[in-house]
């Protein structure tokens, strides 16, 4: 599943981050953020209009992404 | 340069606390310039160590990685590569790296020794580590990275006292063994991280309590308005008595000093050219000091980031960000602080579009224009049984420049060429109180930027003002006041025509070019016209009383719409050719807001017109 349908407060693993163009400078900037394969991720909030944007737990650092560049990373639900 | 001057660049993460590293290395030894065609921040500063050396410090933008995104960032990868035109490659690189962030900081720390450059690395915050439990082992670190590491409190007294022994001792650290060009940072972080650092929780708790409360829907957002309306309450009450003053202060400084002097030219351009220049520089440090003593103390606390995060999706829709809502808050006190204020915002774009719309929202410059014909014009009625129709016609002026605004930057959205993404990707850093010594060097040098860069040209524009309002002086046997014989009103005079179709009379035209020095300004200067004299309050009394014979409903309306869009605030067009370094974006905004002053005027003058 996409990090946007993650719901909040549930351990997630980043399985990909895909390029919604050809060399995404956003995608590109997300891996050096640490969002690569085999990372531990958690929503903790929500922006207040829309749930957007996302605020993502990844490692020791929260990032506020947008959904649109939320929805380049894929995530599995770690098992509860 | 002696022999002995090492050059050391500071390099790091953003939010790594390489700043307050810097400033408790170099204490109030720096020096803060621009790079060369580019408005990002350049910081240097001198370190003297204990055994006699000198040591050139640069404290480089933060950047996330070489891989550069913003102006910041690339300035940073190429000072490092030792290729930046005009700047030496620094002789060591001291990496600077949160030591309760390292999954995040080790990364760019593996992407600077790639370079293999000399370098340190300062293992800085250590202090907040320990306290979380953090366990680190520092020799196993250096063997692994094969750089020095040591460990740094950028906010305790002497917490850099290992790093500055470093330095001094006179030999560089070897340049580090390089890893792979292909190998995969991420899992080299990974490994270092496993065999060097135990971690027993992943974030700090207050920072999870904190936001909790900080970043919750509803009490999130009434905690941010709170805020937002002490801080207006802060500027207003302690700011309006500290301009005041100084505008007294610099008035009867140029009463004494031209006390004894003849009347004429020379006085004249003392008392209303120079004195009058220095007074209106001056008069905006306070509010540039007060608004940015908050700005700092919410940016080092790491709740300004949190504002931008609860208010990014409302500001996106219009073609801005949510970092934008601060500076544009600003502006609401004065565009010169709130278009200062952008600087924190990353995307070249999103900065530029706020600093071409600060200048709508109404500063405070413009409530004396606003009361006057307000009270001159519209009557104290009271509307639907509830509201005060003076009251709903300030309200109407404010939201006016809100809602051109919103447009503004929504029209700047759909012409832009550059469409791709604008990123917001933005690191929400751990509460911390602010360092009194960092939020006090950072006002420091906002007044210096100000001061020096800006204050010029101000200064300069309001003597060329003086020269064109009194130059030539009125003939023998003048019936008029002086001003209209001068070239500021030849030049009122000949623009009349251009303003006829707005319903100006060429008393408002000559009035408008005073007014140049600051919006306010054209207050007195209608007085000057009207031949009055005395204090402003009884000059505008007064001239109510003129203006309401005089001018029809419409001219005073079309005024009032003049004023949402007012062009004519030398100081703002100053404060963003600084900004910008672009004299283009200037004229731009000039140009724009003189269109829109324009058509507003129009419309206002020609619906009011038909209607009367």
């Amino acid at each position: 599943m996409r990090l946007t349908e993650l719901p909040k407060h549930v351990a997630a693993t980043v399985t990909a981050v895909e390029e919604l163009v050809a060399a995404d400078p956003i995608t590109r900037r997300l891996r050096d953020l640490g969002f690569v394969a085999g990372e531990l991720v958690e929503i903790v909030a929500y922006g207040p209009v829309q749930r957007d944007p996302l605020l993502v737990q990844i490692g020791y650092t929260r990032f506020a992404l947008r959904r649109t560049e939320a929805a380049r990373v894929s995530v599995a639900q770690e098992p509860a | 340069m002696s022999e002995a001057t090492l050059r050391v660049a500071l390099v790091g993460n953003p939010n790594c606390g390489k700043t307050a590293l810097f400033n408790q290395l170099t204490g109030s030894r720096q020096k803060v310039a621009n790079y060369a065609g580019v408005t990002v921040e350049r910081k240097e500063g001198r370190v003297y160590t204990p055994a006699g050396r000198i040591i050139q410090l640069l404290d480089l933008p933060g950047a996330y990685s070489f891989d550069a995104a913003s102006p910041d960032e690339e300035i940073t990868r190429d000072i490092c590569h030792g290729r930046y035109p005009g700047e030496a490659a620094p002789d060591l690189l001291v990496c600077v790296a949160d030591a309760t962030n390292l999954r995040l900081h080790l990364r760019f720390v593996l992407e600077v020794q790639r370079l293999g450059r000399p370098m340190v690395v300062a293992l800085n915050m250590m202090d907040a580590a320990r306290k979380r439990g953090v366990r680190i082992d520092i020799d196993e670190l250096q063997r692994r990275l094969g750089v020095p590491v040591i460990e740094t409190v950028a906010v305790r007294r002497n917490g850099a006292a290992d790093l500055v022994a470093k330095l001094d001792s006179h030999e560089l650290p070897p340049a580090p063994p390089a890893l792979p060009a292909d190998a995969d940072l991420h899992i080299a972080v990974r490994e270092i991280l496993l065999a060097t650092v135990s971690m027993p929780s992943r974030t700090g708790r207050i920072d999870d309590a904190l936001d909790r409360i900080v970043l919750h829907p509803v009490a999130g957002l009434a905690i941010l308005a709170v805020l937002m309306f002490l801080i207006f309450q802060a500027v207003f009450s302690w700011a309006t008595p500290l301009t005041d003053g100084i505008d007294a202060g610099i008035t009867a400084l140029g009463t004494l000093v031209t006390q004894s002097m003849p009347e004429g030219v020379l006085k004249s351009l003392l008392v209303n050219g120079v004195f009058v220049g220095l007074g209106t520089v001056l008069v905006f440090l306070p509010l540039i000091l007060i608004l940015f003593f908050f700005i700092l103390v919410l940016e080092e606390s790491g709740y300004l980031p949190r504002a931008a995060f609860l208010l990014d999706r409302m500001m996106y829709g219009v073609g801005l960000t949510g970092r934008a809502f601060i500076p544009l808050l600003s502006s609401f006190a004065c565009a010169i602080p709130g278009i200062m204020a952008t600087r924190s915002i990353q995307d070249p774009r999103d900065r530029l579009t706020t600093i071409l719309v600060a200048p709508l929202m109404t500063c405070s410059a413009r409530l004396p224009v606003y009361a006057l014909l307000i009270a001159a014009f519209i009557p104290r009625e009271t509307v639907w049984g509830l509201f005060n129709l003076q009251g709903i016609v300030l309200f109407a002026l404010y939201f006016a420049g809100i809602i051109s605004a919103l447009i503004v930057a929504a029209v700047m959205k759909y012409v832009r060429r550059d469409k791709s993404e604008h990123t917001l990707l933005m690191e929400l850093p751990s509460y911390r109180l602010p360092n009194p010594r960092d939020v006090a060097i950072g006002l420091k040098d906002r007044a210096m930027i100000f001061l020096k860069r800006v204050g010029g040209i101000i200064f300069t524009l309001i003597v060329l003002l003086w020269v064109l309002s009194s130059f030539p002086g009125a003939p023998e046997g003048a019936t008029l006041p002086p001003i209209d014989y001068s070239l500021a009103g030849m030049i009122g005079h000949f623009l009349q025509p251009l303003f006829a179709p707005i319903g100006f009379g060429w008393q408002i035209c000559v009035a408008l070019i005073p007014g140049l020095a600051a919006r306010e300004v054209a207050v007195s200067a209608l007085g000057t016209v009207y031949a009055m004299s005395g204090p402003t309050d009884t000059v505008s009394l007064q001239l109510g009383h003129v203006i309401a014979q005089q001018w029809s409903l419409a001219t005073a309306l079309s005024l009032l719409a003049w004023y949402v869009f007012a062009p004519q605030c030398l100081s703002t067009l100053a404060i963003i050719r600084r900004e910008t370094g672009s004299w283009k974006i200037v004229a731009v905004a000039a140009g724009y807001l003189f269109a829109l002053a324009y058509a507003a005027s129009f419309i206002t003058f020609r619906i009011a017109g038909a209607l009367t």
